[in-house]
């Protein structure tokens, strides 16, 4: 059963190193001015979502199967993008709005936002895998 | 530039060449590139624009034609005329206003013109005894490089020339251009004295002798020979003068580079350490970052020396360079490239020729001297004034008595002379601080602000083939670069260096070959260039305007559609544009209504589409057409419109799906939307729900600033896409959700008016203003699918944005419309600290379409100095621009937090720059609340903005009257910022002819200012206040009965009507000084003030001692009061 569950958090971890990778990528497509904001935007605010919910995902499990040390890992990063996605204005268009990214340094922060995920996701990924395969082979 | 536009160029030069060989004859006729003058005051509302032009692009253009050197020969004829006329802004100009073709005696003109109005540099040479020669020096130098360039490394000022000879002289054959052949008989006319040198010897013979006989030729000659006359062997020594004339007639690049080189106009040091230091630390730098080397050391001289060469005047006594150098400290870092060229230079120069060392001795000293001198004697005064501690607490009367003028930089004076004007380029900071930790340690923000689009009364126009830009960053080419040579020039944003191209070596305005530093892009900080078609994605558009009227019950109870129809069929005839211009209308109430002006019809057809959920638009073809084709029947059409729908009873608003209809209709061909609207709108996409709770108006907590959706956002955006732009009237008695209605203009680049309470009854004063703002709101000047580019010295990045527009990328920002009203703010922070320069540039490129189909690019350019210390950032404070960027900051601050927490923000912004300046910078500490002279000012604007509706508290304001206070400090240009946030206070009952202007014949008196303050009223009198977009007469109750007889026209006090408006104009003096001050007022700003006269009962007396910031409201501290608290802050 363990097993099972660390396998399902090794591949929602991978999916979600692939979203901070899509996110730094198109970040700094706009950062060089490959994209225009409004399309940068209109694409990053559509994986927002998918990212909340696979996180929460992970981090609810970990909590049910009663791996404290992950929840309590996870938990900080899930809250962040829970908040995040709630404070968002009612008048903006998304977590990323396209009439601010590029004022008071939004881009900057967002983009190392990605980054610092990208390296937590990549930690969690070795710690699942670990995991894993100590599950595997205690079965 | 990427290889297709590299070899576009080639195509371009070949069919060039081609074009011209068969062009030949008329080409010898007329002198190439002439600037012409010419007027076009049909197309610039404010007359008196200078327009330059060159003959051979203009055809250009107009035939979309890359090849560049047809022109007719009529054009400049044609338009010289009018020149003289043209001219007056500069008494200097008028001289060198000669016109297209002509002859000598217009040469000998512009001589004296040259000295005066060109690049400073040039004038010492012309103007000193020694460099008498100098001028025409230009044209011997390249005999002389001529004749040298075979034995090769020169001096710098030689060199150039004969770069170009060189080109030239195997060019005749092939390429037989009009200017190369009239260059070249310069050469061998001026040269005549000379033997043929190698030069010569190359050149196609012929050529130079068409050249003479051609019309233009020989006045050259003549002109320049005068001059030159002075014995041959004279010019020699002159052409060092090259380099300081422009700096950077730098060294061939084959040759070494010479010892003394001139160099850039990098601004001057403001002393000689200052120099010094940079000058070492730019050599460092240039060596840490130059790839080529002898790029680097053409850079580094032409950095240090700019300043030094650009004194005007040459003083006898030389400072020598070479000791300059060795007083410059810090040579240990020296490239040894750098050692070595340096050295050798001089031995070079000698090799080459004997005079050469004297002369250009002789020129670069006495500038370093006099350099020096002035500046660092500026500095020192400047010093005590900007710097003197002020004891706010004590000081009493603080505001000074004339309007406060922008700091001047601390710049060389030449430099400053070219610099941007300040009320269209403007920084917060007038000395960069060198790093982001002295920026944060002065606590002041860093920011620019604009008003790119303002109406000039002068602008040069160029249309040339080429436009000059950087290749490396894309700036255009300004009079901050530097010439490394004549045929190189350093970018002053990026450093790269970059080639001259050929077009651009010849100077139209002198016609004088080899000056590329003399043309008009490189002598005016503003200019305008007219853009080929590389700067356009698509054929310019038309201008089009659609209007969209609200039509419900609401609306038509308020009466305004009686009055802006009657408005826009008065000015039907003077909305710009041309012969293309379109028009269309929409009224919406719960449906929407398109009115078919196809041409045939004997009257407007009116369509109707209630499906308000899907908008659609019905035979899009005849709904936008030709304004000058179907004027009757739009004319009908207005007439008619009020009258349609008085028996509405239809209360929704529809204006969700009307501006979806409009844009539909727009999105073809872009444009601009006019919308105008009464209520909240309440069907369809778009609706909102009032937000607003009157109990908690006065409150900072709980208001909604923020849009309650993105539909209009979204809108905005699809809109600015389609180059579409929205202005928004809200006329409205109750609230209409600004905050939410007012994203539709914000992010499409328009701009947003509000008429509290609008009723054409109840309420005529607001009428009125509409009237008045409507008629400039028709007929000022607009762009098309514009975009603008703000660009700053690499080491300074752009990190926000105010006003109205969308960031479409990191510093592109697309402006559907623009207009000559609007202003814009962004701030900065130093990325890398910027250790090796003397200076920084900023410049901004605004591309747009104008009116009449032309694509134009206004380009501004500032240039600032860099400090290292934290008492020379105080100095250079610009305390208006500061309190307009703070205001700016606030709005954001307000919307993306808390009405208080911007409010805080305020005042800790005073209460930081205070204590830092009192920790850092004071030696001693004295007691009270002291601030450097240079922001003495600083607590009272922030104190002002405290109390400006936007910000305040306590006071019963309406949100949406808030908001459109935003939305004005947003959008409205730094002038009418500050006179909206501190308006102005004179004492008009006793105006005299004491000091008084003369404008235009016209005596306009001055009284002084006055603080605002209560105590400074007295019942005797009478006062005016300029809030900017309003002004206020007050009548004190026993004021002289003199002037409410002679200047009110009225008996008695009792008898001036409740709601005056407008001073009668009486045949007595008092009145024509009266109205002469008031009409001079509002002639400086391009809408109409409206003027209300109140007596001490008059319902708007309120709004006017609200103006009185620095007394104490029930809510709101005193100026006192405020600086007390500020003391207490500080001294923690």
């Amino acid at each position: 059963m363990e097993s099972v569950v660390f396998i399902f958090s090794l591949i929602d971890c991978c999916a979600l190193i692939f979203l901070s990778v899509y996110f730094i990528i198109t970040l700094s497509d706009l950062e060089c001015d490959y994209i225009n904001a409004r399309s940068c935007c209109s694409k990053l605010n559509k994986w927002v979502v998918p990212e909340v919910v696979g996180h929460a995902v992970v981090t609810v499990l970990m909590l049910i199967s009663l791996h404290w040390f992950i929840f309590l890992l996870n938990l900080p990063v899930a809250t962040w993008n829970i908040y995040r996605y709630i404070m968002v204005p009612c008048g903006n268009m998304g977590v990323f709005d396209p009439t601010e990214i590029h004022n008071r340094g939004q881009l900057k922060s967002h983009m190392k936002e990605a980054m610092i995920k990208l390296g937590f996701h990549l930690l969690c990924f070795f710690m699942y895998l670990y995991s894993m395969i100590l599950a595997l082979i205690n079965d | 530039m990427s290889p297709e536009a590299v070899s576009h160029l080639i195509v371009k030069k070949i069919q060039l060449k081609n074009g011209l060989e068969t062009n030949k004859i008329p080409r010898k006729e007329i002198p190439r590139n002439n600037f012409v003058f010419r007027s076009d005051t049909q197309h610039w509302l404010s007359k008196g624009f200078v327009v330059f032009s060159l003959p051979g692009p203009v055809q250009n253009q107009l035939m979309h034609s890359p090849d560049g050197q047809g022109y007719s020969p009529s054009v400049p004829g044609s338009y010289s005329h009018q020149t003289p006329a043209k001219v007056p802004p500069h008494p200097s100009l008028g001289q060198y206003n000669y016109s297209g073709s002509q002859n000598v005696s217009q040469l000998n003109n512009y001589q004296g013109p040259g000295q005066t109005l060109n690049r400073p540099p040039v004038a010492p040479f012309s103007g000193s005894q020694q460099t008498g020669p100098a001028p025409q020096v230009l044209l011997p130098p390249l005999q002389n490089s001529a004749a040298i360039s075979s034995a090769g490394g020169f001096p710098p000022g030689a060199t150039p020339p004969v770069l170009s000879n060189w080109q030239y002289s195997q060019a005749p054959t092939s390429q037989p251009l009009g200017s190369q052949t009239s260059h070249l008989a310069h050469v061998t006319g001026t040269g005549s004295p000379q033997p043929p040198s190698s030069l010569s010897g190359n050149t196609n013979p012929p050529g130079s002798y068409q050249y003479a006989a051609s019309p233009g030729g020989p006045p050259l000659q003549n002109s320049y020979m005068k001059p030159g006359s002075a014995p041959p062997p004279v010019t020699q020594p002159l052409t060092p003068l090259h380099p300081p004339a422009r700096p950077p007639l730098g060294p061939p690049p084959v040759g070494g580079p010479p010892l003394i080189r001139p160099s850039a106009l990098t601004a001057g040091p403001p002393n000689t350490q200052a120099l010094l230091n940079s000058a070492a630390s730019r050599e460092g730098d240039a060596t840490s970052a130059a790839s080529d080397g002898a790029a680097v050391q053409n850079s580094y001289d032409a950095l240090e020396g700019g300043g030094l060469t650009a004194t005007p005047h040459p003083s006898p006594a030389p400072p020598n360079v070479k000791m300059n150098r060795s007083v410059g400290y810090s040579y240990p870092t020296l490239p040894p490239g750098y050692q070595n060229t340096s050295a050798p230079g001089a031995p070079g120069m000698q090799a080459s020729a004997l005079q050469y060392p004297d002369g250009s001795k002789h020129f670069h000293q006495p500038a370093l001297g006099t350099n020096h001198l002035s500046a660092s004697m500026g500095a020192l005064s400047l010093q005590q004034e900007g710097l003197r501690p002020v004891n706010l607490l004590q000081e009493r009367n603080i505001l000074p008595t004339t309007l406060l003028k922008a700091p001047v930089p601390n710049l060389h004076e030449d430099i400053q002379k070219l610099n941007c004007n300040p009320e269209l380029f403007r920084c917060t900071l007038t000395n960069i601080p060198q790093t982001q930790a002295l920026l944060n340690k002065a606590k002041l923000p860093l920011g620019l602000l604009l008003h790119p689009f303002k109406d000039l009364s002068q602008l040069p126009v160029v249309t040339s083939s080429t436009i000059v830009r950087c290749r490396s960053c894309r700036t255009y080419i300004n009079p901050f670069v530097s010439f490394l040579d004549q045929r190189r020039w350093k970018c002053n944003l990026c450093y790269r260096v970059n080639d001259v191209p050929e077009e651009f070596m010849y100077n139209p305005v002198t016609r004088v070959y080899g000056e590329p530093h003399k043309r008009p892009e490189v002598q005016n900080a503003t200019i305008e260039f007219m853009a080929p078609s590389e700067y356009m994605l698509r054929p310019p558009q038309p201008p089009v305007y659609l209007f969209v009227f609200d039509v419900s019950h609401n609306a038509i109870e308020t009466g305004y559609l009686n009055t802006v129809c009657q408005t826009l069929l008065d000015n039907l005839d003077l909305l710009p544009g041309n012969t293309r211009t379109k028009i269309g209308f929409i009224t919406f109430d719960s449906t929407i209504h398109f009115y078919s002006l196809q041409e045939g019809l004997s009257q407007p057809q009116m369509l109707i589409v209630s499906d308000i959920e899907d908008v659609f638009i019905p035979m899009p073809e005849n709904l936008l057409v030709n304004l000058n084709e179907n004027k009757e029947l739009i004319q009908d059409l207005l007439k008619a419109l009020p009258q349609m729908f008085t028996k509405s009873l239809e209360t929704h608003s529809a204006l969700g799906p009307a501006l979806q209809a409009a844009f539909k209709l727009m999105s073809p061909t872009g444009g601009r939307i006019s919308v105008f609207q009464t209520q909240l709108p309440s069907v369809g996409m778009g609706a909102l729900k009032a937000r607003e709770e009157p109990n908690q108006r006065a409150t900072a907590k709980d208001i909604h600033l923020t849009p309650s959706t993105d539909f209009y956002k979204k809108l905005a955006l699809d809109c600015s896409g389609q180059q579409v732009a929205v202005d928004l009237f809200l006329l409205s008695g109750q609230y209409s959700d600004l905050a939410s209605l007012g994203c539709i203009s914000r992010y499409s680049a328009g701009s947003v008016y509000y008429y509290q309470s609008y009723h054409h009854k109840h309420n005529p004063v607001q009428v009125e203003k509409l009237q008045k703002e409507l008629k400039r709101y028709l007929t000022r000047k607009i762009g098309f699918e514009a975009v603008m580019r703000i660009r700053c010295t690499k080491g300074l990045s752009i990190h926000t944005f105010h006003g109205n527009f969308f960031v479409r990328s990191t510093d592109l920002l697309s402006l559907p419309n623009v207009n000559p009203d609007a202003g814009y703010a962004v701030q900065m922070s130093v990325e890398e600290s910027l250790t090796d320069m003397q200076v920084v540039s900023f410049q901004s490129a605004l591309l747009y379409t104008s009116s009449k189909g032309e694509r134009r690019i206004r380009v501004h350019t500032m240039c600032l100095p860099v400090v290292t210390t934290l008492s020379d950032v105080y100095l250079g404070a610009d305390v208006q621009a500061i309190t307009g960027l703070l205001a700016n900051m606030a709005v954001d601050r307000s919307v993306s937090a808390t009405l208080s927490d911007a409010r805080d923000a305020l005042v800790n912004a005073v209460i930081d720059s205070l204590s830092a300046y009192r920790s850092a910078v004071l030696s001693i500490q004295q007691p009270g609340l002291t601030a450097p002279s240079s922001l003495r000012l600083f607590p009272l604007y922030v104190l002002a903005l405290l109390k400006q509706k936007a910000f305040q508290t306590g006071t019963n304001t309406r949100l949406d009257e808030r908001i459109f206070t935003m939305c004005q400090v947003k959008n409205q240009p730094l002038v009418y910022l500050m006179l909206m946030t501190h308006p102005s206070l004179y004492r008009v009952d006793n105006l005299t002819d004491e000091g008084a202007l003369n404008v235009n014949d016209r005596t306009i008196p001055q009284p002084p200012l006055l603080q605002l303050s209560v105590e400074k009223l007295s019942r005797d009198g009478a006062y005016l206040m300029d809030a900017g977009s309003v002004m206020f007469l007050w009548i004190g109750k026993n004021c002289g009965q003199s002037f409410i007889s002679q200047v009110l026209g009225v008996p008695n006090y009792g008898s001036i009507p409740q709601n005056m408006t407008h001073l009668p104009e009486l045949d007595t003096a008092e009145s024509i000084r009266t109205i002469a001050f008031i009409s001079w007022l509002r002639e400086q700003r391009p809408f109409f003030p409206i003027l209300y006269i109140i007596k001490d009962d008059s319902p708007l007396k309120s709004s006017f001692l609200q103006n009185m910031i620095e007394d104490r409201t029930e809510s709101a501290l005193s100026y006192y009061e405020f600086l007390l608290h500020i003391q207490q802050q500080v001294n923690k």
